[in-house]
């Protein structure tokens, strides 16, 4: 029997851009992209980590355009399709536009797992400008099946070729994933996807679980570069897809040189679930507050798995990584608040 | 009792409706004409209720009376007052806009709005703009931005399908606004939705870059602006005390809504009602002569 087969996007220099703290140079680009492309990987995600146009005092700015990435990258890829993550309220349509232009041929459109509709407009001129179009439920541990599925057909309508689960928290256990990915395989005619991240440790199982459940499409960053405690490790999912009998078209050697020799010595810090990244996954926080929030303790003398568990309390969504700072000063005073009156 | 100005507001719908309760006690403006487009539309029953003139006709419904009224509030969509924009000219019609269509110049009460008195057509820039650009022009008046950046977190359910098929028309005319009016050099918007329950209050953050590091001079700007926009906006608040580091100031404020006729949550659309009524009073003023420019975020506007 053909071994079904299973499409790996590689977001090491998406997501992997949150770990990097948006830092990645043309150069370190050009040669991901290339190791990553002989690989056999067959699509790769390239932007700043919170999409196009994420650059900002919000996020952090990146080190270099985006545009100079996908150039960089364009050059050297030889059969691979490059993508772009866009999350309208960030970035617009003349960005996509842009993307298009140097070469980009997929788009992904993300939204909070509960606002699909405002990636019509977005969905819409990517699918008209000929390009691959994939919709991207983010914290989708937030809300039950049905909703999800309510959603990804929003996405599905406007045009998505495909829909993912997208556990931005690292918050989802391998029934849930499984229950998530069934439901919108059930309800959708267009392929489904899985995004995990290993704040819980589950990345690989959430990942097999997805793919055991029908998920087409799984997301990978080599060595697990990304937010939080990372992601699925690239290298890791190809070998166990491989052994499950699944087939990937990923070299595993050269899948596992590319994290060992490309990625591994240009990480600022290991990618392993600590304290805190645990504490995302635990507190259902979007992965990529980690670093801000480690910023904002220490500048207002606040414990970071404070701030984090009390995100989580107020249900706060990706992309308000301004709130951290507001959540630790406002902690901060209540601290000393608390000190005068005892 | 004084000479008022006469208005009418075109559109029914949530932000029509919560302007024609705002306007109920203004001591400028007199409202006295209501249009929409569906005769069962609950705005159009309170209008009747309130004993005002109305039509479901939509513009040329207001056509036919347009003498009922100087000023005109526009609460319809960006499409429609694109059509009526030119006609509201030709009939010397005065628009004050609340859509994105930006016909005429960006407006913000106390920032700007001695500059546009004479123009046949306001436009009110988005809630996020009315929101944070009183921010970015306190901080610019005491010194240089380089860079102003704003993110507008607001509740799902005050999002209308208008805003949510257009959100790139928020970041882009936001954008720009923070340079034209709020007096950075360059300028961002990010717009985020957030879905909890029970909804959360509009929040905004906004973050400058600057030049010279004035903390006191800072700190005292965004005080009196914040003391400012309150006059119009009770509900405007700042969230914790400005924070400074390296070469930023990040301010992070608060709208609670009137609670008239839209819930208190949604001080997105709050702040533009409140500004819209803020802004025609202010043209009320100087149509009738009275002073003008300190007008505008005193206690005369309190209404």
């Amino acid at each position: 029997m053909a071994k079904r087969a299973i499409r790996v996007i590689d977001s090491t220099m998406r997501d992997g851009s949150h770990a990097m703290a948006h830092q990645f140079t043309s150069a370190q680009i050009a040669s991901i992209a290339e190791a990553l492309d002989d690989a056999g990987v067959t699509t790769m995600e390239i932007s700043h980590g919170d999409g196009l146009g994420g650059s900002s005092f919000n996020y952090g700015f990146s080190a270099e355009p985006e545009e100079n990435w996908l150039r960089a990258a364009a050059k050297v890829v030889k059969k691979a399709k490059l993508a772009i993550l866009l999350l309208p309220g960030i970035g617009t349509q003349e960005h996509l536009t842009a993307a298009y232009d140097l070469g980009v041929r997929v788009a992904r459109i993300a939204t909070h797992c509960t606002e699909a509709d405002i990636s019509q407009q977005h969905i819409e001129l990517a699918r008209e400008m000929g390009m691959e179009v994939v919709g991207f439920l983010m914290m989708a541990h937030m809300i039950k099946p049905e909703l999800l599925l309510e959603q990804a057909k929003l996405m599905e309508s406007y045009g998505a070729q495909c829909v993912y689960v997208v556990d931005s928290a690292g918050a989802m256990r391998p029934d849930e994933f499984k229950r998530k990915v069934s439901t919108l395989r059930g309800g959708l005619e267009v392929p489904v996807g899985a995004h995990c991240h290993n704040n819980l440790g589950l990345s690989i199982g959430n990942s097999l679980a997805a793919v055991e459940e029908g998920a087409d499409y799984v997301d990978g960053c080599t060595v697990g570069l990304g937010a939080g405690a990372g992601n699925t490790p690239t290298e890791v999912l190809a070998t166990v897809l491989e052994l499950e009998g699944y087939d990937t078209g990923i070299d595993l050697y050269k899948i596992m040189d590319a994290a060992e020799d490309v990625v591994k010595p240009i990480m600022p810090r290991p990618q392993v679930v600590d304290r805190a990244s645990l504490t995302l996954g635990y507190a259902g926080v979007y992965s990529s507050f980690l670093l801000h929030t480690y910023r904002a303790a220490a500048k207002f003398n606040v414990e970071p798995r404070d701030i984090l568990v009390e995100l989580g309390k107020r249900k706060v969504v990706g992309g308000q990584e301004d709130y951290i700072i507001d959540l630790a000063a406002e902690m901060a005073q209540a601290q000393e608040a608390a000190k005068k009156n005892s | 009792m004084a000479d008022k100005v006469k208005c009418a507001i075109l559109g029914s719908g949530n932000i029509g409706t919560d302007l024609m309760l705002k306007l109920q006690d203004s001591e400028l403006l007199d409202l006295t004409f209501v249009v929409g487009i569906d005769p069962n539309s609950e705005g159009l029953a309170l209008a009747k209720q309130l004993g005002l003139e109305t039509s479901h006709e939509g513009f040329d419904g207001y056509v036919k009376q347009h003498e009922l009224a100087d000023i005109v509030f526009e609460a319809t969509s960006a499409k429609v007052h694109m059509a009526n924009a030119p006609r509201l000219k030709e009939l010397g019609k005065t628009a004050i806009d609340l859509t994105p269509a930006a016909v005429g110049p960006y407006v913000v009460p106390y920032v700007n709005i001695g500059d546009v008195l004479d123009e046949p057509n306001v436009n009110l820039i988005t809630c996020g703009g009315q929101a944070t650009i009183p921010m970015v022009n306190a901080v610019s008046k005491v010194t240089r931005v380089p860079y102003a950046e704003i993110v507008a977190t607001i509740a799902s359910k005050s999002a209308g399908p208008g805003t949510r098929q257009n959100i790139d028309e928020f970041t882009s005319t936001t954008s720009e606004a923070i340079v034209r009016i709020g007096g950075a050099e360059q300028g961002k918007a990010i717009m985020i939705l957030n879905p909890a329950e029970p909804p959360i209050m509009m929040r905004d953050t906004v973050y400058c870059q600057v030049e010279e590091m004035d903390q006191e001079a800072i700190l005292a700007s965004i005080h009196e602006t914040a003391e400012r926009v309150r006059t119009y906006v009770p509900g405007y608040r700042l969230r914790i005390d400005p924070v400074f580091y390296d070469d930023r100031v990040v301010i992070t404020l608060e709208v609670e809504g009137a609670g008239m006729f839209l819930p208190k949550y949604s001080g997105n659309l709050d702040i533009m009602t409140a500004a819209a009524k803020a802004v025609g009073e202010e043209f009320a003023r100087h149509r009738l002569g009275l002073p003008t420019g300190a007008g505008v975020g005193t206690e005369v506007s309190r209404g």
